[in-house]
């Protein structure tokens, strides 16, 4: 026989190239457009620095804890989700099950964003930018209606980006824009996710390291604009008194379990690539802590702009009442200037006070201006491309701020889609001399046809509700049963011993009990007060109506019941699954067990399988 | 002769205060914000920059109507205060003491609007007659929006790049593929030709080898 060298164990599984590029795997996933737009907005209404007690509490107890969890599975068990689930137990295949379409359901959404952030950079190639300016009505003397009325930044997102229609039961049309974006997002995400992490390994050192240099240029300007520090002093403020308040640690443990995207299958089925000899808790570890330090980072540039933002606006209100003024009472230009206005006004105010009643002034406060606090796409496509007209070469920085949004849902998207392939790769569903390209196209493709229903004029409402049913109420119950199930099922001896065999060292005793006790508790608890609040309103939506009294104000409306009853199928159809699969395996156990010829499966032990 | 005159001029100031005052018929308001426009670089408003816009009044009113009657003295302004705002009318010569209708004035200053505003260097917002309004111009539209050209050439780069790695990949497969055939025909020859240790061309099948433990001696052997 040929004398071949003794070649480790290989079972064909793909593997990364080096280790960082597993950490920037890890790291890009957990680091997405919520850093950006949900964690600032959280830490403004929330009391400022304070916030990041509870935040950092939360972290510690919940965040890493789950995290070390995931990646050791993954590692250990070394296949996607389901894989790994039903491997563990037939009982909890569901909870895979579970995950994998709760990944389904995100990357259908998701996605959709990264499609309005698309069709915003390909429009920031204009001079001057198109969200800068109203366009003219029919006759050409004055604005359309609509844009004059709220502000042209409104008006492009609302009109021209989303054609968005008054209420969620009337579809509207599809807009034929957002179908050419789509494809191409779903054309970059297939493009870079076609062979696995083959190509996702090598497309991450952009997407995950590019966002991290944009910051940067954006920290240095936004900390150069007028008013950034405004904002900065307002953010970062600490009033301790919020802490007082449930919510706020409600919102803590909510925004840690979903900015390190944990439940999603994803984190299991990159660490399953891994080698088994790998420190998974220093990774666990790492990869948390950037992922928290990049909030805060991100917080920075977006605080200085949203500051700069505010002072302009109250420089426009003064100036405006300076003007008003002016005119009124024909003053010389420049006799009045923002310094001395508050003097003036109440010169003025005690000599002629029926006239500067009969001028209407407008009270220009700054406080006002930065209480006006906005979370989501709303941040991101309102208020900061309106700051960013005011910045000197807007189309430099609208270029730079899209790209970073596209880079980081983009990394994200890796995630998501790595979470929907490796189990559909293991179960075997394309015969296995198909090429991998043809799986990743395939569920590229039904992706793009099933989110075409998002480009209609009322898809952005939809898209709001899979953000608050589906990928939110199931991450939890997902996540609380993996614990319970690893702890208690395949029980916490085995998994420490496991542990220790990949890490080279003994368990510390912080996992033991925050695995044990604490995380499961605290999801408990979470799960209740989250649910607890969604039941305490009928679920509600707010609606751009031109035709609404209160316009531009957003019109509250109630979701009629066909789509409350869908809110709720979202929410319950990847919880229910756990269930499900227990029982129809407890079925099919009762009648294996009648049959003498079965033979019950081998025990699972991480080192069995590899030494 | 002295009083003749005197009293022509007393005329003619008090029919002028008559037709140009604040909210006077057919009387302008012009508002102009000179700081606010040119910063550094202002000028101050003073009797010249009065007479060049009296002459530009003229100069809109005689384009307008195409006839050369309208002079600078027809144009009276009054009430200049140092906001810079004041009131203009144009009187008709041809006519007793009036003034021409605000229509006809409103007609031609809105012809000549552009003139007018680069004759003083500003804008429609920094010289402002109020009650005119301008008609706004209609934003630049390129033929092709710009939107699509980029996002031709962003998708373009994306096929370009699926199309690459796909045919990379069926190429990667082929080679795998030819060189795992040669290294299983390489095997199987390899096989075939080991016979117990013994690769079978060392063994020349039709000779044969002698087994020396049977007669290697002829002679111990009784012949048949």
């Amino acid at each position: 026989l040929s004398a071949t060298p003794e070649i480790p164990k290989e079972d064909g599984r793909p593997k990364w190239d080096n280790k960082f590029q597993y950490i920037l795997s890890c790291i890009g996933f957990a680091v997405g457009l919520g850093n950006v737009w949900r964690f600032p907005y959280l830490c403004q209404i929330h009391g400022g620095g304070a916030f990041l007690i509870p935040y950092f509490i939360a972290l510690l107890f919940e965040g890493i804890p789950l995290l070390h969890l995931e990646l050791a599975l993954g590692q250990c068990l070394r296949k996607g989700s389901i894989g790994a689930w039903n491997t563990i137990s037939p009982y909890l295949g569901g909870v895979g099950v579970g995950s994998w379409m709760v990944s389904v359901l995100v990357s259908l959404y998701y996605n959709t964003v990264l499609t309005w952030v698309m069709w915003y950079f390909i429009n920031s190639f204009q001079e001057p930018l198109p969200w800068s300016v109203c366009p003219l009505n029919e006759n050409r003397t004055g604005f359309n209606e609509e844009c004059y009325e709220s502000t042209a930044v409104n008006y492009f997102w609302y009109r021209k980006t989303l054609n968005i229609t008054p209420d969620i039961a009337e579809s509207g049309t599809i807009q034929w824009w957002l179908i050419l974006c789509l494809a191409t997002c779903w054309a970059v995400v297939y493009l870079c996710t076609i062979r696995g992490i083959e190509t996702t390994g090598k497309a991450i050192y952009v997407t995950a390291i590019f966002p991290y240099l944009v910051l940067t240029i954006f920290l240095i300007q936004g900390l150069t604009l007028p008013g950034a520090t405004d904002g900065l002093i307002y953010l970062f403020t600490p009033n301790l008194n919020t802490l007082k308040n449930p919510r706020v640690w409600l919102d803590a443990a909510t925004q840690i379990f979903f900015s390190l995207s944990l439940a999603f299958g994803g984190l299991i089925a990159f660490a399953s690539y891994n080698p088994t000899k790998n420190d998974c808790e220093k990774d666990a570890v790492t990869v948390a802590i950037v992922n928290s330090m990049t909030s805060l980072y991100a917080s920075i540039p977006v605080f200085s702009v949203l500051g700069f933002k505010a002072t302009t606006a109250y420089w426009d209100c003064l100036d405006r009442n300076i003007i008003s003024i002016i005119n009124e009472f024909d003053l010389p230009e420049e006799s009045i200037m923002r310094q001395n206005y508050t003097s003036w006004i109440s010169f003025l105010n005690s000599s002629y006070p029926e006239k500067i009643a009969g001028l209407k002034l407008k009270s220009c406060d700054l406080q006002e201006f930065l209480d006006q606090s906005v979370s989501g796409t709303g941040l991101a496509f309102i208020v900061f491309t309106q700051a960013i007209i005011l910045m000197p070469g807007s189309q430099a920085w609208a270029i730079l701020f899209f790209i970073m949004l596209f880079s980081l849902g983009l990394s994200s998207m890796f995630g998501n889609i790595e979470g929907v392939f490796t189990p559909l790769l293991e179960l075997r569903i394309i015969p296995k001399s198909a090429p991998k390209e043809l799986l990743s196209g395939i569920i590229c493709l039904i992706s793009f046809l099933v989110a075409l229903c998002f480009t209609l004029g009322s898809g952005s409402y939809w898209i709001d509700i899979f953000d608050r049913y589906a990928g939110s109420v199931p991450l939890l119950v997902i996540a609380f049963f993996e614990v319970i199930g690893v702890m208690y099922i395949y029980k916490i001896k085995r998994f420490s011993k496991d542990v220790e065999w990949m890490t080279g060292r003994k368990l510390n005793l912080y996992w033991q009990i925050t695995w044990r006790f604490i995380s499961p508790l605290l999801l408990l608890i979470v799960f209740m007060a989250f649910v607890t609040l969604q039941m305490q309103k009928p679920p509600s939506y707010t609606a751009w109506n031109p035709k609404y009294e209160g316009f531009p104000m957003k019109e509250e409306k109630v979701y009629p019941p066909w789509v409350q009853a869908i809110c709720v199928l979202l929410a319950a159809f990847p919880c229910v699954c756990v269930p499900l699969v227990a029982l129809f395996h407890l079925v099919k156990q009762k009648r294996r067990s009648k049959d003498p010829s079965f033979v019950p499966p081998e025990v699972f032990s991480c080192q069995g399988a590899n030494s | 002769m002295l009083r003749a005159l005197l009293l022509t001029l007393s005329v003619v100031t008090i029919a002028h205060a008559e037709l140009c005052k604040p909210d006077a018929q057919n009387a302008f308001k012009v508002r102009i914000s000179i700081k606010t426009a040119l910063g550094d670089n202002a000028y101050a408003w003073d009797a010249n920059e009065e007479y060049l816009f009296k002459a530009m009044v003229a100069f809109a009113m005689r384009r307008y109507s195409s006839n050369n009657t309208t002079q600078i003295s027809n144009v009276l302004l009054c009430n200049v205060t140092d906001r810079v705002s004041f009131w203009f009318v144009v009187t008709d010569s041809s006519k007793n003491v009036t003034t021409v209708p605000g229509s006809e004035v409103e007609a031609a200053i809105r012809m000549n609007r552009n003139r007018i505003n680069s004759a003083f260097l500003l804008s429609d917002k920094t010289l402002q007659f109020l009650k005119i309004t301008s008609t706004l111009s209609p934003p630049v539209e390129p033929s092709t929006p710009v939107w699509l050209i980029v996002f031709g050439v962003v998708l373009c780069l994306i096929v370009a790049g699926i199309v690459f790695l796909i045919v990379s990949g069926i190429q990667k497969r082929k080679k795998k593929n030819k060189e795992s055939t040669e290294r299983e025909n390489l095997e199987e020859k390899v096989e075939v030709t080991l016979e117990n240790g013994i690769p079978c061309e060392a063994l020349d099948l039709k000779a044969g080898h002698i087994n020396g433990v049977f007669g290697a001696d002829d002679e111990r052997f009784t012949s048949l």
